[in-house]
């Protein structure tokens, strides 16, 4: 640390106004405060500050998503086997570095695409490193089919950067969630490798596949058939599902995982509980909602789906994902404590209408916190309007209560 | 849609054709004062046609031809029409002149008028051409009139082609129709290249227009606005 410390002190005059390089600054700064507690010091307004910032805050998630990243790096190569039907005699690290073979190079081309943007980006405009990507280059490949192109994540990732963000003015000002807006580029630009059943599981150059094999992701079976088949290689327990091992994007099988992210993110104080948790409940109600009128259902598909018991939901698709990792983004959010719920609640319960409502969109998490990202500004402004009228009506009988 | 406030230009005394003050009102609609993205005029049509290059490109020459005849008409009648009834009598020229253009595309360009359905017939309700009428054309003389309504019109064809260049290569791998990424890129057959599904949706014109007002505000200094 000594050495590498004494080597930025080292190389800083280079980069500063003057210097050789002063151009690329923005880059030296993003390395050194990336490795050390930054120096700079306020220069008005309130001194008192906390000792985290917003790389640590961003670290903070990353470390929250690893559980996530190594199940979905297990579980890619798990599935793999299972499909050639050959799980029982590989071990633990067959999958594992099965699994690294392909979800690496989804990582480094998320983070390579993304942050040469950004530091283009901040070169050009000649503002400091923004963090923000730290996280996003990190959701991106968990939410993307294993079976992805990487030249279509490189162009996603260049969607979500410029449109989802810069256009905004950079971290912290951006509207939807970046990650989001990259998969629902994909989505929507190249339907047939993002969704359907070929892709969620890397069979490619191998031909020899169990019998009954099915790659679709239970939310798939559901929107296709109402029911979970039993006959395929992979067994859509709900304990399975728990767990994580079924198909479906890298990242998101697994709500153990996620679970221990959510708890990491809430014991760190970064992720709002209050949204995980009325996002739960929002979800319970939609899917309760669902439950009580499943006999009015148009078509018996739609009718298994919806009699699908309330609880099940949560452990399917994307749902404790997105809920944990992405409704809880701090800059799409709802900012006011209120407004929290209420954007809580909405993305979970419209996750769950979309999911079953649309057999074309079977993960409705996505679209349901894009919605939300876009009403939050809506929810604050009504939250803060109702405080002030709230508080003003207080002040007007505690001033007329003083007057008689 | 929109109408603007009537700024009347005082004619002056005779200028030669191509004056710097008329080669202005050709040249300002293409860049500092486009009717799609500075003022943001007639954006509907924009999403609708311009999926491929060649309807997009029908589409301009027919408003090219719509809005330099109606504002040559409408200037030439301006001091009869009576100023309550100013709208209607611009519609009615408006409608024929679309009609025209319907009739002869029907002709002549059969396939392309089947492409572009309702949308040479909304030309009527195109917020631009209302609004040149009323803005530019009730108060200028013959010769400004046409050169304001043809700079206009190009400058909504410029932005309208752009658009479809873009979104007809990216979603569809032709221009005009004919193939330019070869067959063989795509993974159909055994390549690697996909085409881009969400350039053929309504939002990737909305976006690309976007992205057009973008670089422009960010190369063009007179659009910059004050902080």
């Amino acid at each position: 640390m000594k050495f590498l410390h004494d080597t930025i002190k080292k190389i800083e005059p280079n980069f500063e106004k003057g210097g050789k390089f002063e151009k690329l600054y923005p880059l030296f700064d993003g390395f050194k405060t990336f490795a050390f507690v930054p120096e700079h010091t306020a220069h008005t307004g309130a001194h008192l500050r906390d000792g985290i910032d917003l790389k640590r805050t961003m670290v903070t998630v990353i470390i929250a998503l690893i559980p996530a990243l190594i199940f979905g790096m297990w579980n890619v190569g798990y599935q793999h086997y299972l499909a050639l039907g050959v799980a029982d005699q590989m071990t633990f690290l067959d999958n594992i570095i099965y699994g690294s073979i392909k979800v690496i190079p989804m990582v480094i081309v998320s983070y390579a695409v993304g942050l040469a943007i950004e530091f283009a980006f901040c070169i050009y405009k000649g503002h400091q490193i923004n963090e923000g990507y730290l996280v996003t280059g990190m959701l991106i490949p968990l939410i993307m089919p294993v079976d992805l192109p990487l030249w279509m994540l490189a162009v996603s990732v260049i969607f979500a950067v410029v449109i989802g963000k810069e256009v905004f003015g950079g971290t912290g000002m951006n509207i939807l969630n970046p990650a989001l807006t990259a998969r629902v580029f994909a989505f929507f630009a190249y339907p047939s490798y993002m969704s359907g059943e070929k892709v969620w599981i890397n069979t490619a150059g191998s031909e020899s596949l169990v019998d009954g094999y099915s790659g679709a992701t239970a939310l798939g079976h559901l929107a296709n058939s109402g029911t979970l088949p039993t006959d395929t290689q992979a067994t859509y327990s709900a304990f399975n599902m728990f767990m994580g091992v079924i198909p479906g994007s890298v990242g998101e099988t697994s709500t153990l995982m996620i679970l221990i992210g959510a708890f990491i993110l809430i014991l760190a104080g970064i992720g709002s509980w209050k949204i995980m948790l009325s996002g739960v409940v929002g979800a319970l109600a939609m899917g309760g909602i669902f439950n009580l009128f499943a006999q009015y259902a148009i078509s018996p598909e739609q009718q298994a789906f919806m009699a699908v018991p309330a609880w099940q939901q949560l452990i399917m698709g994307g749902f404790a994902f997105g809920i944990v990792f992405m409704a809880t983004d701090p800059v799409s959010a709802a900012q006011t404590e209120r407004g929290k719920w209420i954007y809580g609640f909405l993305v979970g319960f419209f996750a769950i209408m979309i999911r079953v409502f649309n057999p074309a969109y079977p993960e409705g998490i996505m679209l349901a916190i894009l919605l939300m990202n876009v009403f939050a500004p809506l929810i604050d402004h009504y939250v803060v309007q109702g405080n002030i009228k709230r508080r003003m009506k207080r002040a007007e009988t505690q001033l007329q209560t003083a007057n008689a | 849609m929109s109408t603007e406030t009537v700024d009347k230009k005082l004619v002056k005394e005779s200028e030669p054709l191509f004056s710097k003050k008329n080669r202005k009102l050709l040249s300002d609609p293409l860049d500092d004062n486009n009717p799609i993205t500075v003022q943001v005029l007639g954006i509907c049509s924009a999403l609708a046609i311009t999926v491929q290059l060649k309807p997009a490109v029908v589409m301009s020459l027919s408003v090219l031809f719509v809005m330099g005849a109606g504002n040559v008409i409408i200037s030439l009648i301006r001091n009869l029409i009576p100023q309550r009834v100013r709208i209607i009598v611009m519609l009615t020229v408006v409608a024929s002149l679309v009609i025209l253009v319907d009739q002869v595309l029907k002709a002549y360009l059969f396939d392309v008028s089947k492409q572009l359905s309702v949308f040479i017939g909304l030309i009527i309700t195109n917020c631009i051409i209302m609004g040149r009428f009323e803005a530019f054309a009730m108060g200028n003389g013959l010769w400004k009139s046409f050169l304001d309504g043809i700079g206009n019109a190009a400058g909504y064809g410029v932005i309208l082609i752009m658009v479809s260049v873009f979104r007809e290569f990216f979603g569809t791998g032709t221009l005009w129709g004919i193939q330019l990424i070869p067959e063989s890129w795509y993974m159909s057959n055994g390549g690697f290249y996909s085409d881009n599904g969400m350039m053929l949706l309504p939002p990737m014109a909305l976006i690309s227009v976007a992205l057009i007002i973008w670089v422009q505000r960010a190369n063009n200094r007179k659009l910059i606005e004050d902080k």
